[in-house]
């Protein structure tokens, strides 16, 4: 098979054994991006130079016999909402257009000293807020397998790159499916980590009691390579959890007989696409053949979740974007008469239309009145959702359902109502309510050639299950090896 | 809820937002709209559970009383929009 297409386990091996360079590599990644990131805007910043300098160093270390491991030599993308040191991070907005980071996020360091190589900084809605990567100010990304269609979003920059083959693997941030939608709507694996198991410093903050960083990749093993990179506590973020990480990958084997399966059925309700659910449902069954007992299980809070998450979510959205005030970074608005009116300017021009809106909402939801009807219910709710998943994983050890009611939308389908973007969400919000680790991987196409996305969800901190099932599904199809026609 | 241009203007201005006289109708409009739908909430009776603020039981990490080296000022300054000997610069605070 032609480089670009290899898993990062396939190239890893022939890096490891010299038969290809990091420089040979990284060149023909760059190469290809010149071919078709034209046609998908995967990218905000394609960083040619400096991944370049990183492969030859990268090449230096493997010649002179210092091979670090897995990712040695391996080009990455990094969502733009992960700061590097000296690099246009923009996080989807014109207020950080020109803005360069003096450090680097914790998650981006861990992957540079494993030997990634991060050939470019993925597109994504404006911090983060959206379902399908149109409110990006740089312009949206298109699904490769569809041009016409949505990547999903907020890290669809990152899920197409994967896709299209124009890195290989990327990282994403998830704060209520901004990793598993887009994984699904593209046809790879994205995993939301449990809450605290990945370290949120130099991850731009959107809602800091849900945000989870988590990879992208083409197969569940490379999801379980990347983790293994970067998951562990962080002194620098104070609510990171350190406990021991597990090698991810040892307990990759294909054997889950005797893993309890439960089935909610709150997520196979009316709306959702007949061929997602028949596809998902196919998937169980697999599980089931080889050896997993499934259960019908019940969360009955289920469809409160969205109306608690997106409180929620704006409300830390709102406080979390003080501070782009046009003071220390950012965009400032000039010649303004005030202190006050250089504020109100400069985040009047520099933030786009639904962070606004989320702005606005979580501030409303906030004020003097509105707290307790509106933010102190919605954790209150989101104490009910928790416990739902509290009661059903006493009796199962994980959980499947559909990643998305439905496959990849077209661009412009939902941009002028809000809410039907929101309702987008809703078998990938409760996950972040609760904190739990998800992962989404490929499960089917629909008749019209687009990927249909499975769900499964564990216990916190038991990534180690649900990547076990996620792998042992998928050595078992070829979903995974199916590649869009680009 | 009914969401008025007055009730926009004034959360805009909580939040140092500013919009142009003709997105306050749209902008209120889609407020009520979501708005309407979080009311959902309401057919939950909440009275005796507690609030979720974090999904992680939580103490205050301490450690130990060091300094560690950070950024110097002039790192911190390297993105500011205006500064002057070592400051952050910003237009006039007290108004007239």
């Amino acid at each position: 098979m032609e480089l670009p297409f290899l898993t990062i386990r396939e190239l890893s091996l022939l890096l490891k054994r010299k038969e290809v360079s990091p420089v040979e590599v990284t060149k023909t990644i760059l190469d290809r991006i010149d071919g078709i990131e034209g046609k998908v805007h995967a990218y905000i910043s394609i960083l040619r130079e400096e991944s370049l300098k990183a492969s030859k160093r990268a090449e230096e270390l493997i010649s002179s016999g210092d091979y670090i491991g897995t990712l040695h030599g391996v080009p990455i993308g990094v969502k733009d909402i992960f700061v590097m040191k000296g690099t246009r991070t923009t996080c989807g907005s014109k207020i950080l257009e020109n803005f360069a980071p003096p450090y680097d996020a914790t998650i981006v360091e861990r992957l540079k000293n494993a030997g990634a190589i991060v050939v470019g900084k993925n597109n994504m809605d404006e911090f983060a807020m959206g379902s399908s990567t149109e409110n990006s100010y740089f312009g949206p990304t298109r699904n490769p397998w569809d041009l016409e269609r949505v990547p999903g979003g907020s890290s669809g920059g990152s899920a197409a790159a994967v896709s299209a083959s124009l890195c290989f693997a990327s990282i994403g941030t998830d704060t209520g499916g901004s990793i598993r939608q887009p994984a699904a709507f593209c046809g790879i694996t994205g995993l939301k980590p449990t809450y605290g198991r990945v370290s949120r410093f130099g991850m731009i903050a959107f809602a800091s009691s849900l945000d989870q960083g988590g990879p992208l990749t083409k197969t569940v093993e490379d999801a379980a390579l990347m983790l293994n990179v970067f998951a562990g506590g962080d002194n620098k973020d104070s609510t990171s959890v350190h406990v021991p990480v597990p090698d991810y990958v040892s307990h990759l084997n294909g054997e889950i007989k005797g893993i309890r399966v439960g089935v909610p059925k709150e997520y196979f309700i009316k709306g959702i696409d007949f061929e997602v659910e028949k596809a998902v449902k196919k998937a169980i069954e697999l599980v089931e053949d080889l050896g997993c007992s499934i259960e019908e299980i019940t969360l009955p809070h289920t469809e409160y979740a969205v109306s608690s998450y997106y409180i929620i979510a704006p409300s830390e959205a709102s406080s979390n974007l003080a501070r782009y005030d046009g003071v220390r970074y950012g965009l400032r608005v000039p010649d303004s008469n005030s202190l006050r009116d250089m504020y109100n300017r400069t985040r009047a021009e520099g933030f786009g239309a639904e962070v606004k809106r989320r702005i606005m909402i979580g501030t409303y939801a906030l004020s003097a009145g509105y707290y307790d009807a509106y933010y102190l219910k919605a954790q209150r709710v989101r104490t009910l959702i928790k416990r739902d998943f509290e009661e059903a994983f006493k009796k199962v050890d994980v959980i499947m359902t559909p990643t998305s009611p439905e496959a990849a939308f077209k661009i412009g389908e939902k941009t002028d109502d809000p809410l039907k973007m929101y309702l987008s969400d809703i078998f990938t919000i409760p996950c972040n309510l609760a904190g739990l680790p998800g992962i989404a991987i490929p499960c089917g196409f629909t008749s019209n050639g687009l990927p249909i996305g499975l769900q499964i969800l564990g216990k916190p901190f038991d990534e180690e299950t649900i990547l076990r099932v996620a792998h042992a599904y998928e050595i078992h199809t070829n979903w995974s090896e199916k590649r869009p026609p680009i | 809820m009914k969401i008025s241009k007055d009730d926009v203007k004034h959360v805009a201005e909580l939040a140092r937002l500013e919009f142009k006289e003709d997105d306050l109708d749209r902008f209120a409009r889609q407020l009520e709209n979501i708005l309407e739908y979080m009311e959902k909430l309401n057919e939950l009776n909440t009275s005796s559970v507690e609030p979720t603020t974090h999904v992680l039981q939580m103490s205050t990490p301490l450690r130990e009383d060091v300094v560690n080296p950070w950024l110097s000022s002039e790192e911190a300054l390297e993105n500011a929009p205006e500064k002057e000997e070592g400051f952050f610069t910003v237009p006039k605070v007290i108004e007239d």
